[in-house]
């Protein structure tokens, strides 16, 4: 008897509730930073042991399915990327938890930059929406919906430097403002690494697909396997 | 632990033959409506264990049982026990295929007719109850007047499954039931025995660890005729608590 369609279903849902669960704290954890809202940023940190509750029984289910079930072949390789994607869905929350722990460091004490402000947003939007085509690709299989969410990464990265430089500028000009704009900048990085981790999720997913480990690949050589494979669908 | 039992093993021992203490103070619960796995190498008493369920080793001279087994708050360890009854509440089903010389239909009506069931419609109703519990009616109800041994060894290992569901047993024991057939076939016994229980409690003695790991709900692991750890089998195969378990499911001896 193997793993059933079943068991890999709970699976497979229980990644989504906790992908859904992360991903309203990245949204909850930048919209307290920009508006100011220490009480929703209070509430992201209180909530974070809700994830960590995932990311222990998660496990539990693989290893116990891995011990008991002996899957071979794809349903092995989904057990052990669920294994994997909780842990980096965890490092997500945790990053999320530091960016409500910054809002309520620099609490009343900052004015953020409109072109700051806007990009944290549009870093944070990405961000989400990488997290959340992850997770879809992971759940439907789609390996070129993975592989766009890997080539997103760079705007995340390319935003980071932008916010730095950003607040660099204004912290020469500004001494008072040096303490709150080092911790925004903090921020930036937290969405930084929320990006790479959404992207060792969609690369986990191609491993999941095709039993390839794309990691460590150059971002341009993915685009070119994305792009073969797009049109080869469409053929 | 909160199940219910079926049968308790109590301060057990066996010898064969008076003198091999083959069975050392056992004590071990069989929750109703599980699958309960025996496992350990060859030579450590899971099948002397099994059959002590249904008084196998009664049939061989100066076979000796110490301690109490008990049966639904009953000991059957007791001298004057209607072995027919006990054997038809706790059947049992062999490594190699046992078939009848018989018709297909026969090998399973054998059992009713034996407890005085005459009526052909019920005993035909029976035993088409019992083929579909052992999911062998789609293949067998076209030649159900055809010679038993014509079926596979899966099949013909179904039908023993068959015999022993017609007569409504409370348990059934599994003595390595899968260790003759091909992994096809292996794949469908194991199907049935995790269908079974929710009607009865299983006893399986395998020597297939992934097996036990598949499809039992409690395992206990058992040398030289002392049964070592006896715990849920998620628990016996993520996380045993005795090194010699350990050893054991990781393959260093056995």
């Amino acid at each position: 008897m193997s793993v059933s369609d079943y068991e890999l279903k709970f699976l497979k849902n229980s990644i989504l509730e906790m992908a859904a669960l992360v991903e309203t704290f990245i949204k909850d954890a930048v919209s307290s930073l920009l508006n100011n809202d220490v009480e929703l940023a209070r509430k992201v940190i209180r909530s974070d042991h809700l994830v960590n509750s995932y990311d222990i029984r998660i496990d539990e289910d693989c290893i116990k399915l891995i011990a008991l079930k002996q899957p071979i072949g794809k349903h092995l390789r989904l057990i052990t990327t669920a294994m994997k994607m909780a842990s980096d869905l965890e490092r997500i929350a945790d990053n999320a938890v530091n960016i409500a722990e910054r809002d309520i460091d620099i609490a009343d004490m900052h004015q953020i930059d409109p072109t700051v402000r806007e990009d944290i947003f549009q870093m944070s939007e990405i961000v989400q929406s990488m997290l959340r085509d992850a997770i879809s690709s992971f759940v439907n299989e789609d390996k070129l919906l993975a592989m766009d969410v890997i080539t997103r990464d760079e705007a995340v990265d390319k935003l980071d430097d932008k916010i730095f430089q950003e607040l660099m500028t204004q912290m020469h000009k500004c001494a008072d403002c040096i303490y709150s704009g080092s911790r925004i900048s903090y921020v930036s990085i937290y969405l930084e690494r929320i990006g790479d981790h959404a992207t060792n999720l969609a690369e986990m997913v191609i491993y999941m697909v095709e039993g390839r480990i794309i990691r460590h690949i150059a971002l341009d050589k993915i685009k070119t396997i994305k792009d073969s494979a797009a049109n080869l669908k469409n053929l | 632990m909160s199940d219910l039992m079926e049968l308790e093993v109590k301060k057990l021992d066996f010898y064969y033959q008076n003198t091999i203490h083959a069975l050392k103070n056992i004590n071990l619960p069989i929750f109703q409506n599980k699958v309960t796995a025996l496992i350990g190498p060859s030579g450590c008493g899971k099948t002397t264990l099994l059959r002590c369920f249904n008084r196998m080793h009664d049939l061989y001279p100066k076979n000796i049982y110490k301690g109490e087994i008990f049966f639904r708050g009953k000991n059957i360890l007791v001298k004057d026990l209607d072995m027919i009854e006990l054997r038809s509440r706790i059947g049992m089903v062999f490594q190699k295929p046992t078939p009848f010389p018989m018709t297909i239909f026969n090998n399973v009506a054998y059992g009713l007719k034996l407890r005085g069931i005459k009526d052909r419609d019920e005993i035909y109703q029976f035993v088409k109850t019992a083929l579909m519990e052992a999911a062998l009616w789609d293949e067998a109800k076209d030649k159900l007047n055809t010679s038993a041994y014509d079926l596979s060894g899966g099949q013909q290992q179904r039908l023993v499954i068959a015999r022993a569901l017609a007569v409504d047993p409370e348990v059934l024991l599994f003595d390595e039931p899968t260790s003759a057939l091909d992994p096809i076939s292996t794949a469908k016994i194991e199907e049935l025995i995790v269908a079974l229980k929710e009607k009865i409690t299983i006893i399986i003695v395998t020597h297939n660890m992934q097996q036990a790991a598949r499809i039992s709900d409690w395992t206990g692991f058992m040398m030289l005729g002392d049964l070592i750890e006896f715990n849920k089998t998620e628990v016996m195969f993520t996380n045993p608590m005795e090194k010699l378990t350990q050893d054991y499911i990781t393959g260093r001896f056995g």
